[in-house]
């Protein structure tokens, strides 16, 4: 699984290899908030794949996912 | 047209080459967004805009696909920079050809209110009091929520 941290999360610490107990984003999330408790903010968005996800969504070991802050385009 | 790039562009040579290709049209407003030189009392030195590639591009076709039926345009456009920028210089164009005036108003208006809320872009500003990080403020939001009622 590759884990992608943008705008200010860029300066977090990078995921490590994720435990196979985590299957879904609901758990990442968890699991990565554990030592960097900003993922866990309501305001960070999750994309798998290129998508933007709401709620929760089952993850493959193929998946990228990506933690966005909110945005400041234009 | 739709980019995403770190190469800067002349923003009087997209309009020109739009206006162009805009056949039928009987309107077209454009607006120009720049890096600004100063933000909360600070000089700024640089502005740096992080972005997620694909989702970026997916975005911006979604925005400018939903601009396109809103307002019934005939064309338009949106170029958006990326990278290390200067103050001065240009970050986004968006041209919008309508029939009429207040179809091309409207649509470029309602295309830089969903950029500024949900395109996947992030600005860092160096500063002379530091580096910044961006977000889109309230009042951004609550210009993007001027187009949630149905349209016109």
């Amino acid at each position: 699984m590759r884990i992608l941290f943008f705008g200010r999360l860029g300066d977090l610490a990078p995921a490590g290899p994720v435990p196979p107990g985590v299957r879904d984003t609901g758990a990442l999330r968890a699991w990565l908030g554990r030592d960097r408790p900003e993922l866990l903010d309501a305001s960070i968005r999750i994309a798998v794949n290129d998508e933007m996800v709401l709620g929760n969504r089952a993850l493959d070991e193929g998946d990228e996912v990506a933690f966005l802050p909110p945005m400041s385009g234009g | 047209m739709i980019a995403v790039q770190a190469e800067p562009f002349e923003a009087a040579v997209l309009l020109a080459d739009f206006s162009a290709r805009a056949a039928g049209a009987g309107a077209i407003a454009s607006f120009i967004g720049l890096v600004r030189g100063e933000n909360d009392g600070a000089l700024v030195s640089g502005l740096e805009l992080d972005h997620h590639p694909r989702l970026t591009e997916r975005t911006i076709e979604a925005i400018a696909a939903d601009a396109a039926a809103r307002f019934d345009l005939i064309d338009v456009a949106i170029v958006h920079r990326h990278g290390a920028l200067a103050p001065g210089e240009a970050i986004v164009f968006v041209a919008a050809a309508a029939p009429h005036r207040r179809a091309a108003f409207d649509a470029v208006d309602y295309v830089m209110d969903r950029l500024k809320t949900e395109a996947p872009f992030w600005k860092r500003e160096q500063r002379s009091d530091g580096a910044h990080w961006l977000e889109a403020r309230d009042s951004d939001h609550a210009d993007r929520r001027r187009w949630e009622a149905e349209p016109r």
